[in-house]
């Protein structure tokens, strides 16, 4: 059968399980962009920005474990989308991005638009192709999909010249895939499990230290139930969040530079850690060297390469988490742990870490607990980066699993509107707070067109305290308080500008007001916004600052009278 | 954590496709990892080109350079082949100030290596060498004596001894 190199992109994205694509178009892309009436279940999401398109495939990935699927034009519109791409590879989010590229006898001539897309994403994809003949189309893009959301997931980028989508050939259905040198590897070594199971049955003090690859593998029950079977406390990495219910007597928080003080503190008198598809990034482990040194660790994860980057690790285990997890639970015996769990009870009262100051004050950690106590800890929360991200991970009380969406590697602000916006498209019955800062909220804000246009019903919380807070958090503590070039004096009136969009927009100052404006969003049938004018200069604790150790925490300022 | 730094052999066997090189050099480049020789070229079989690495760093390191260059969807196999018995030679071009009263001895010189003299000029010879680093590195030494011009070298390739096919490295 004949088609043209822009029918087939369509027909194989429908193949592959894609039903919606966010992008926007452009010259090259525009072959592209003209066939997509011939497919109407291929969903187009018009986004006002390429970034918005990345992350809104990114926040789509996330919360279908499908690949999200991001569409742009060549040049400017392929530059736009590197920092979601960039976010995407960080987090380890499957993705395929589609774009167009000057015609083929324009490549390498500095046409209009032209931009060598493929070499400057080869260091921020997992993979990327420039497609050159029609008739690749088809392989390719099968190979894309199975490339970005097999092993480690990540994001995926074929480009495609604009006469390459005119090109009429003969379709072929491909059949299989042909990657010699692509080969993840998914079932953990039984040795080596063997050997995890009796370092656990030998741990004194063991904890669990739950990645994001417990919820890509969406392995939830299992870990559950190793966690119960030998009663070892589960402390998660900010991406792990959520893999593990907060309410679970074994749920022992999440650590590192503003985690919990005992989470922090649980992990440094660990005798055994181990490590489920985790990476053991700065923001945890601080000072490498003294991260936890009297622990031995197990480290499980899919990709070999992260195993031994940062930490060395006694029992190293490349798999799949669900695949060694189900083996592990075989193999290891119940245990009690009494003394240790005791222990755990002690760090938690002693270092309770999230204690809000008795205060008439509006304070940005009181609306996260108002918004987790009236939507019960059942949103899905997008945040954006910086204080009230923390915060948000901080008081929160997730209690789905994949419920936390946030650009925890590559920490870019403005992901939470259009990530909170693919949320949505993913789950269109769901509740989705983007919790934002008034810096990264004016960064892709734009989106609420998108938002509107696609009558998409987020909640917005704007915790508008005129300051690019964590900046200035850090100014503060390092910088004996000169705040350069942090404070926000041209904040638009955030109400009004909700309300130019056509959203409803609620303002609250003052902390009576608050519980009343969650509950109106949660009635209104549409997205709304609430900008809350918080107190402009808290700060996140605890704080471990960069690189340095446990010993070196500032668990809470000695200022603050407290209530728990 | 050790301190040793040493050179290191590995070998990958590469899909040949537009691009690879530049996949791999670019790996190399973000993650700080110190190339001391590369060398690209075909492979026994049709499509797929052989590239020896010579890396510098400690054990750990290098073994974080297989995982990487493995983790390439276009790099098929990777082996590090420092530890074993191997082969290794590259081949060098040294363009050597050589008149009347010093041809001869560079002569013997070049004798003694053997290595050949490809070109002769009016003041200068041309020799090839193949060898070890080592060997290359001692005659382009003693040429440096009579005033050396130009020297090229193709970097080293290696092989293991013995029958066994190269295995791929584990993960």
């Amino acid at each position: 059968m004949n088609m043209r190199g822009a029918q087939i992109v369509c027909k194989s994205l429908l193949r592959e399980g894609c039903d919606v694509v966010f992008g926007i178009p452009g010259g090259a892309i525009l072959p592209l962009y003209q066939t997509l009436p011939e497919f109407p279940d291929l969903r187009h999401i018009l986004v006002r920005h390429e970034q918005g398109a990345a992350h809104a495939a990114d926040g789509y990935a996330r919360v279908t474990g499908k690949p999200g699927v991001a569409v742009a034009t060549s040049g400017p519109g392929a530059t736009n989308l590197v920092t979601g791409i960039a976010a995407a590879q960080m987090d380890s989010v499957p993705m395929v991005i589609v774009t167009g590229q000057v015609g083929r006898p324009s490549i390498g001539t500095d046409a209009f638009q032209e931009t060598d897309i493929t070499g400057i994403t080869l260091p921020i994809t997992k993979h990327n192709f420039l497609v050159m003949e029609a008739k690749d189309i088809a392989r390719v893009i099968k190979e894309a999909f199975f490339i970005a959301n097999s092993g480690r997931p990540g994001p995926v980028l074929v480009d495609i010249p604009r006469d390459v989508f005119m090109e009429e050939v003969d379709y072929e259905e491909p059949l299989e895939l042909d990657l010699p040198g692509y080969k993840p590897t998914i079932s953990g070594n039984n040795r080596q499990i063997k050997k995890a199971s009796a370092l656990i049955q030998s741990a004194k003090r063991p904890v669990i230290l739950a990645g994001h690859g417990v919820i890509i593998s969406r392995a939830y029950d299992e870990l559950k139930e190793l966690a119960e079977r030998a009663q070892i406390p589960v402390i998660t990495t900010l991406l792990g969040i959520s893999c593990f219910p907060e309410d679970h007597v074994l749920w022992t928080g999440w650590p590192g530079m503003h985690g919990m003080a005992y989470s922090s503190l649980a992990l440094d008198e660990a005798d055994l850690i181990v490590a489920l598809g985790m990476r053991f990034d700065d923001r945890i482990t601080g000072n490498a060297e003294k991260f936890s040194s009297k622990s031995k660790k197990i480290h499980v994860d899919i990709d070999p390469s992260e195993i031994g980057k940062i930490i060395p690790v006694d029992v190293p285990i490349v798999g799949d988490v669900k695949d060694v997890l189900v083996k592990l639970n075989e193999l290891v015996e119940p245990s009690t742990h009494s003394d240790w769990l005791k222990r755990i009870e002690t760090l938690k009262k002693d270092h309770p870490s999230l204690r809000l100051p008795e205060t008439d004050k509006l304070l940005a950690r009181q609306v996260i607990r108002d918004i987790s106590e009236i939507t019960e800890g059942n949103a899905t929360i997008v945040t954006g980066v910086g204080q009230h991200q923390m915060w948000a991970a901080q008081h929160y009380e997730f209690k789905n699993p994949c419920s936390l969406l946030t650009s925890g590697g590559s920490g870019t602000m403005g992901y939470e509107v259009p990530a909170a916006m693919g949320a949505q498209v993913a789950s269109p019955d769901g509740t989705v707070w983007s919790i934002a800062g008034d810096g990264g909220f004016q960064m892709t804000l734009c989106e609420l067109a998108t938002i509107v246009e696609n009558k998409l019903p987020v909640k917005f919380a704007i915790l508008n305290n005129g300051f690019l807070g964590m900046v200035r958090q850090w100014q503060e503590i390092f910088f004996e308080s000169s705040y350069v070039s942090t404070g926000y004096s041209g904040n638009p009136d955030f109400v009004k500008l909700a309300e130019a969009y056509g959203i409803k927009g609620i303002r609250v100052t003052d902390k009576t007001q608050v519980k009343t404006a969650i509950q109106d969003a949660m009635e209104h049938d549409g997205p709304v916004l609430i900008d809350f004018i918080v107190e402009q200069e808290e700060n996140v604790y605890p704080m471990i600052p960069s690189g340095m150790t446990v010993k070196d925490m500032i668990e809470e300022p000695s200022s603050e009278r407290v209530t728990v | 954590m050790t301190t040793t730094t040493d050179k290191h052999t590995i070998t990958a066997l590469v899909e040949d496709q537009p691009g690879v090189l530049n996949r791999i050099s670019s790996m190399f480049r973000r993650r700080g990892y110190n190339i001391s020789s590369l060398a690209v070229g075909q492979s026994e079989t049709d499509g797929l080109s052989r590239m020896t690495f010579v890396v510098e760093g400690d054990p750990e390191t290098v073994e974080m350079v297989a995982k990487n260059l493995h983790k390439l969807v276009e790099v098929i196999k990777v082996v590090n082949i420092s530890s074993g018995n191997t082969v290794s030679r590259e081949l060098a071009l040294v363009r050597v100030n050589a008149d009347v009263t010093t041809r001869s001895e560079i002569m013997q010189i070049v004798d003694i290596f053997r290595a050949k003299i490809v070109d002769v000029s009016q003041g200068t010879l041309i020799v090839e060498v193949t060898g070890d680093e080592n060997k290359v590195d001692s005659l382009v030494d003693l040429l440096r004596t009579f005033g050396v011009h130009e020297v090229m070298r193709t970097g080293t390739i290696a092989m293991s001894r013995g029958v066994s096919y190269e295995e791929d490295t584990p993960g």
